[in-house]
């Protein structure tokens, strides 16, 4: 009995995704649909309610210039790279404390990575990137 | 005619609160009282307790992206694409919109902020836009971020009266979505579950 559940909990632990794993690979084509959430705040081109995307990765945050970014994202020290924006992704709020993406964020690990691989590639897109 | 429900009315207290907690009044024994029952409503919520903008920064994002959905039907009603039966389901749509900004922009102010104000350009693709159809999809694509991003901010309230009240915008922005789906010829409900 009680070994039957250690053994159901080490399989659980082992199946959650460790801080240093590597990250799921991701598929952009799922990762496009996945952009639907956040079209309501940002589109690749233009800047929004939220700023642009095309050009984001290796790119400072809070850098895009004229957009009014909140004085938490424009001091934040990061520059937008997978590594960063999966953990932005995960949970706004919690990176950059005071940034006014009131988005809790992406919970699901397989979904950040199909978007982020979805992201990398639509941000550096000239056919998408040209207004 | 829009009917008139605000879903916000609830705050009529919090604004208050949150005016005597903010301003460095002397609190009334009443007042103590009231904050006291509601000790913990930020524990578990990211962006910390002691954050009394972080509600207000919420709903000012919220508004701003209202605005440009008020702006947008504008552009689609205004376009000369749309016949008459979904020109009129456009303007209602709109009126909603304004319906959800009005409000939002009313407690951002009760909450002591400033509401964000409408821009005086959009860049929409409006180029993209060559029929009928091509408005819809835009107006549903946007209606669907706007279910999304309701959704990515209903958790993040440290007053649950919000969280509340932008489930309930969430609720029309979610019907909004299924009927552009359904004038599209797309199956309108097409997931048992939003993300
Ligand atoms: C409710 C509106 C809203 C939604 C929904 C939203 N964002 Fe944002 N986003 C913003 C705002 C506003 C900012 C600027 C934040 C600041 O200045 O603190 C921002 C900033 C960002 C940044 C930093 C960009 C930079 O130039 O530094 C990234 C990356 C980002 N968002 C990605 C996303 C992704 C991906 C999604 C969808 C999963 C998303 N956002 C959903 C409003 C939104």
């Amino acid at each position: 009995m009680k070994s039957a559940a250690l053994a159901l909990l080490l399989a659980a632990v082992a199946a959650l995704p460790s801080g240093s794993a590597a990250a799921p690979t991701g598929d952009p084509t799922h990762g496009e649909e996945i952009y639907a959430r956040c079209v309501a705040c940002h589109s690749l081109a233009y800047d929004r309610t939220g700023p642009r995307h095309c050009g984001l990765f290796g790119r400072r945050a809070g850098s895009v210039p004229g957009f009014g970014y909140s004085p938490a994202m424009a001091r934040a020290a990061i520059v937008w790279n997978e590594k960063t924006l999966e953990r932005f992704l995960a949970s706004p709020a919690t990176v950059v404390p005071g940034t006014t993406m009131g988005y809790a964020g992406i919970a699901d690990p397989q979904e950040r990575a199909d978007l982020i691989a979805w992201l990398r590639l639509a941000s550096r897109s000239a056919e998408r990137c040209t207004p | 005619m829009i009917n008139q429900v605000n879903p916000f009315a609830a705050l009529e207290t919090l604004s208050r609160r949150r005016f005597l907690a903010g301003s460095g009044a002397t609190l009334s024994a009443a007042a103590i009282a009231l904050l006291a029952r509601r000790p913990a409503l930020a524990a578990g919520t990211p962006g910390s307790a002691d954050d009394p903008q972080a509600d207000t920064r919420i709903l000012n994002t919220a508004l701003g992206a209202e605005l440009e959905a008020i702006a947008a039907y504008a552009v689609g009603a205004g376009s000369g694409l749309l016949q008459k039966p979904v020109l009129d389901l456009a303007l209602q749509f709109q009126g909603h919109h304004k319906a959800h900004a009005e409000v939002l922009a009313q407690t951002v102010r009760k909450l002591g902020g400033t509401p964000v104000e409408a821009r005086a350009h959009y860049p929409f693709p409006t180029e993209t836009l060559k029929n009928q159809n091509d408005v819809l999809a835009f107006a549903a694509g946007l209606e669907r971020g706007a279910v999304s991003a309701y959704l990515g901010a209903v958790p993040l309230f440290h007053e649950r009266e919000l969280a509340g009240a932008a489930a309930s915008i969430l609720g029309d922005e979610a019907m909004h979505w299924a009927v552009l789906r359904q004038a599209l010829g797309q199956d309108p409900v097409p997931a048992a579950f939003m993300s």
